[in-house]
C-alpha cells in the first residue's frame, strides 16, 4: 500500500527541470514507445491498464482512444484539459507546477498512440504562472529533441501548444473547451457528433485530463498489467486527491484506489483526521458530486466499509452514495452549515452557467436566489420543495453536464440534510448569524436511508 | 429510409431526418395528428445549426433503433437528434416528459416580462402559444426579473432584451444570411444578452429577417411599432419585382394602408423565404405590390380567430386531471 506513480519523485531536487526529471527516469516511456512499440501496442497497454478518465466522469481511457475516427488525410489532435476549475479540486495544478515534464512525456506517448502530430494544453486563465512553467518545460523538451520533427529518429513528429483560457468553468466541458480553443465563445456543442469524430477544427480529437495523460507514463514504463494490479476491481491505479476543508492536513495526496475511506480521512499519512469537532459531511469528488453525511461516508447503505474507488463511492446510487469525481475531497465538521455551503455552490453554478440552454440558464439563477433567501433568514418551508422541483427539472434536460452538476449538490443536500433547511426556514433570526452552528451545533439524528 | 413511430403513429422518412422533422411530416400528412409535433422555440428549418438550446422540443426515445433497441437515458432535443430505423419516440403520451416540458416553459417565463399587452408580437408570439399549451397558469418565481433598457440596434430594428429567450436565431441569421455579423451574445448565465457591444447599428440589406425569426417580441420592426395589433390587420400574399430577393412577401394591411411587410411563414411559424430590407421597410404602399390573395395563417393564432382548442390541450388536461368531470376525457385510442 502507498505506492506512488505520479508523485514518486515529487521532492527530488530539480524535478521541475528537464535534467532533474531525466535523472529520475523521465522520458523512458517515450523511448520505449517510439523505439520498441507500435501505436496500437501503446493503445493496447492503456486498455489493459484499465485506466479511467481522471477528470470526473471516469470513462475508460483506452476505450475513448479507440473511438477516435481515423479518416485518411485528416489531422488528429490530442487536447489536454487543464482547465481545472471545479471548486475543491487542485490536483492538476500541483502536478503541473511540480513535475511539468511528466505531462509533456505523457502527451508525446499518447499522441504517438493516437497518431496526433499536434497537441494542445488548454489551461485555465487563473493558472497563468503554470502556463509559464509549461512553456519553459516545452522549450527545454524541444531543445533536447523530445519535441519537433522526427523524434528519436522514429519518424514521428510532434509539437505541443499551450493555450490559456479566460477563466470560465464551462470551458472545462470538452466541447466548450474545443470551441474556446478555436477562438469562439466557450459554449458546449450539441452531441453527437462527439469529439472523437468531429472535434477541434472538425477533426478527430481526444480530450483528456492532465492526470489521465500523466498516468500513461507509468503504464508504458511498467506495462498495463502491472498498473492494473493496483486498485480494486475496475478502479485501477493511483489517483490524486486534493483534500481540503476541516481536516488536519490539507493537500494533494496520491492514493492507491481501494484504500478505505476511513483510512484516508483519519490516517496521518493522508488527511490526519477531522479538526477539533465531529465530522458532519463529506464531498468526496469536487463540488458537483453529491454531498454525503458522515455515517454514509464510512459505511455504505449495506454496512460495508466504503472504499476510495469509483464503484464503492457511488454504491447505492444517489440515494446513499456519491461519486469519486475529479478527486476534490472536502470534509465538513459539525460547525459548518450545509445550507450556506449549498448556497455557495449554487452561486458558483449560477455564475458559471454559459446561458445557452434554458433550464440551466434560468434554473441555476433561480436556485441561487432561493438558497440566498433561506440562508439569510428570509426563507419559507415550501422553498425546500420548490428547490427540489427546480433541480429535478434541470437535471438531465440540459446540453452539457453543468446542469446536472448544479442540480446534484442541491438535491443531495436536501436529501440528507432536509432538517437543516427546515431549521433555516423556521429560525430566521438565529440563522442571520453566519456562524450560527458554531455556537449551537445542529443536533442531527443520523438516519440510514434504506436502499 | 427509416421507419419511426412517434406517439404510436408510424411514418417512413429519409435517413438523416431529425425527430422533429419526422413529427412535422406526420403533422403535414394529417392535420389531426399535428398534436404530436413538439413545440420548438430555437429551431428554425432554414437556419443551419439552429436548435438544441431552448429544450422545449425534448422527447423521450423509448427504443433507439431496430439494431440497438436500448432506450435513450435522458430526454433528447428532437430538433437535433436524427431518427434511426425502428426508433420509437414518446412525446405527448409520456406524462413525465410533459412535466419536464412544463418545467422548461416555466424556466423560459421566469425572466420574461409578460408585457404582452404592450408588446407588438402579441398574437403571433411563439412563447404565448407555448405557455398556453404547455405552461401553468401561475409562476412560482418570486424575485425581481432581469431587465434591460430597450435599444435600437439598427435604424429599423428595436431590441427589447428583457423579452429575449436567447434562442440564438437572430445570431444565426446574421451569420448565415447577411455578410458580416456585428451582434452576438455577451456575458453568460442568466445575465447573458444579445448585443452589438459597441453601439454599432446593424446595417445590412437582410438584417430585417432577424425580426421575422425572433419567436418573441425581442426584435421588433420600428416602422410598425404600436401601429396596430396584428389581429386587426389583414395579411395578404403579395409579390413585387426585386433585384435583391425573391420579392415574395406578406403585406399586413389595414384598410388600404400597408402597415408592415414580413416574409411568408409556413405552418410552423418559420420563414419560407428571406426578404430584403427595402421590400420590408420601404415599400409601404399598396401600389408597390401585386396582391395575390389572402394569406392563410396555418399556425394556431389569434390572427385566425380563436382556434386555440385543439387535441393537445384536451389531451394534456386529461393527463393532468384524469378524474375531473368538467373535462371531456381524451380518447387515447383515437388518432
Amino acid at each position: 500500500m502507498g505506492r506512488k506513480l505520479l508523485l514518486e519523485h515529487d521532492n527530488k531536487p530539480g524535478i521541475q527541470g528537464l535534467e532533474g526529471y531525466r535523472a529520475n527516469g523521465g522520458y523512458r516511456s517515450v523511448e520505449k514507445a517510439l523505439k520498441l512499440m507500435s501505436p496500437d501496442a501503446v493503445l493496447e497497454e492503456v486498455k489493459k491498464s484499465g485506466l479511467r478518465g481522471r477528470g470526473g466522469a471516469g470513462f475508460p481511457t483506452g476505450l475513448k482512444w479507440s473511438f477516435m475516427a481515423k479518416p485518411p488525410g485528416v489531422p488528429r489532435y490530442l487536447v489536454v484539459n487543464a482547465d481545472e476549475s471545479e471548486p475543491g479540486t487542485f490536483k492538476d495544478r500541483y502536478l503541473m507546477e511540480r513535475i511539468p515534464h511528466i505531462l509533456i512525456e505523457g502527451m508525446i506517448t499518447s499522441s504517438f498512440a493516437l497518431g496526433a502530430n499536434t497537441s494542445y494544453i488548454y489551461i485555465r486563465g487563473e493558472y497563468f504562472y503554470i502556463y509559464r512553467i509549461l512553456e519553459r518545460a516545452i522549450e527545454e523538451a524541444r531543445a533536447a529533441g523530445w519535441l519537433g520533427k522526427n523524434i528519436l529518429g522514429s519518424g514521428f513528429d510532434h509539437d505541443i501548444h499551450v493555450q490559456v483560457g479566460a477563466g470560465a468553468y464551462i470551458c472545462g466541458e470538452e466541447t466548450a473547451l474545443l470551441e474556446s480553443l478555436e477562438g469562439k465563445r466557450g459554449n458546449p456543442r450539441i452531441k453527437p457528433p462527439f469529439p472523437a469524430v468531429k472535434g477541434l477544427y472538425d477533426c478527430p480529437t481526444v480530450v483528456n485530463n492532465v492526470e489521465t495523460i500523466a498516468a500513461v507514463v507509468p503504464i508504458i514504463n511498467d506495462g498495463g498489467d502491472e498498473y492494473a494490479k493496483i486498485g480494486v476491481g475496475r478502479s485501477t491505479g493511483t489517483k490524486l486527491i486534493s483534500a481540503g476543508g476541516n481536516i488536519r492536513k490539507p493537500g494533494v495526496y496520491e492514493i492507491e484506489l481501494g484504500i478505505t475511506c476511513e483510512e484516508f480521512l483519519n490516517s496521518d499519512k493522508w488527511c490526519g483526521g477531522v479538526e477539533g469537532r465531529a465530522l458532519k459531511a463529506v464531498v468526496p469528488g469536487g463540488s458537483s458530486v453529491p454531498i454525503i453525511p458522515a455515517e454514509l461516508y464510512f459505511k455504505t447503505a449495506k454496512f460495508e466499509p466504503r472504499l476510495m474507488t469509483y464503484e464503492s463511492l457511488s454504491d447505492g446510487g444517489f440515494a446513499t452514495g456519491s461519486m469519486l469525481g475529479s478527486g476534490g475531497f472536502y470534509a465538513y465538521n459539525d460547525a459548518q452549515c450545509i445550507v450556506r455551503s449549498t448556497w455557495n455552490h449554487a452561486r458558483f453554478y449560477a455564475h458559471e452557467s454559459c446561458g445557452q440552454c434554458s433550464p440551466c440558464r434560468e434554473g441555476t439563477g433561480w436556485m441561487e436566489k432561493i438558497l440566498y433567501r433561506l440562508e439569510h433568514g428570509q426563507g419559507r418551508t415550501d422553498d425546500i420543495d420548490l428547490l427540489w422541483d427546480i433541480q429535478r427539472k434541470i437535471e438531465g434536460n440540459t446540453i452539457c453536464p453543468l446542469g446536472d452538476a448544479a442540480a446534484w449538490p442541491v438535491a443531495s443536500a436536501i436529501r440528507h440534510f432536509r432538517d437543516e433547511f427546515e431549521y433555516h426556514a423556521t429560525h430566521p433570526t438565529k440563522v442571520k448569524d453566519p456562524k450560527h452552528f458554531e455556537k449551537e451545533p445542529f443536533k442531527r439524528i443520523p438516519k440510514f436511508a434504506s436502499a | 429510409m427509416a421507419k419511426v413511430t412517434i406517439d404510436n403513429i408510424e411514418i417512413e422518412v429519409p435517413d438523416g431526418t431529425t425527430i422533429l422533422q419526422a413529427a412535422r411530416m406526420i403533422g403535414e400528412r394529417s392535420k389531426a395528428d399535428a398534436y404530436v409535433v413538439p413545440p420548438a422555440m430555437c429551431y428554425h428549418s432554414k437556419l443551419k445549426t439552429s436548435g438544441g438550446y431552448c429544450r422545449t422540443c425534448i422527447v423521450k426515445v423509448t427504443k433507439g433503433s431496430e439494431k440497438d433497441p436500448r432506450p435513450m437515458p435522458k430526454p433528447v432535443a428532437s430538433c437535433r437528434t436524427n431518427v434511426m430505423d425502428g426508433m420509437v419516440v414518446e412525446n405527448t403520451v409520456n406524462p413525465e416528459l410533459i412535466d419536464a416540458r412544463n418545467g422548461v416553459v416555466e424556466f423560459l417565463l421566469i425572466n420574461h416580462p409578460l408585457d404582452c399587452p404592450i408588446c407588438d408580437q402579441a398574437g403571433e408570439c411563439h412563447l404565448q402559444d407555448l405557455s398556453y399549451e404547455n405552461g401553468k397558469e401561475a409562476s412560482r418565481y418570486q424575485f425581481e426579473r432581469r431587465t434591460f433598457e430597450p435599444i435600437d440596434i439598427g435604424e429599423t430594428i428595436k431590441l427589447h432584451m428583457t423579452r429575449c429567450i436567447l434562442c440564438y436565431r437572430c445570431v444565426k441569421v446574421a451569420e448565415q444570411i447577411t455578410d458580416g455579423r456585428v451582434h452576438g451574445v455577451i456575458n453568460r448565465g442568466d445575465v447573458s444578452e444579445i448585443s452589438t457591444y459597441i453601439t454599432e447599428a446593424i446595417e445590412n440589406d437582410f438584417s430585417g429577417n432577424m425580426i421575422d425569426v425572433c419567436p418573441v417580441g425581442a426584435l421588433t420592426d420600428r416602422t410598425f411599432r404600436f401601429a396596430s395589433r396584428v389581429w386587426f390587420t389583414n395579411p395578404l400574399d403579395a409579390h413585387r419585382n426585386c433585384d435583391k430577393c425573391s420579392g415574395k412577401a406578406v403585406v399586413w394591411m389595414k384598410g388600404a394602408e400597408v402597415l408592415r411587410v414580413t416574409g411568408r411563414k409556413d405552418m410552423w411559424g418559420e420563414v419560407e423565404e428571406f426578404i430584403c430590407n427595402s421590400c420590408r421597410f420601404e415599400k409601404k404602399s399598396s401600389s408597390d405590390w401585386t396582391i395575390e390573395g389572402p394569406r392563410k395563417i396555418d399556425r394556431h393564432s389569434v390572427i385566425s380567430q380563436g382556434h386555440y382548442t385543439n387535441k393537445l390541450q384536451q389531451k394534456l388536461l386529461t393527463i393532468a386531471a384524469p378524474n375531473d368531470p368538467g373535462i371531456e376525457p381524451f380518447n387515447f385510442n383515437e388518432r
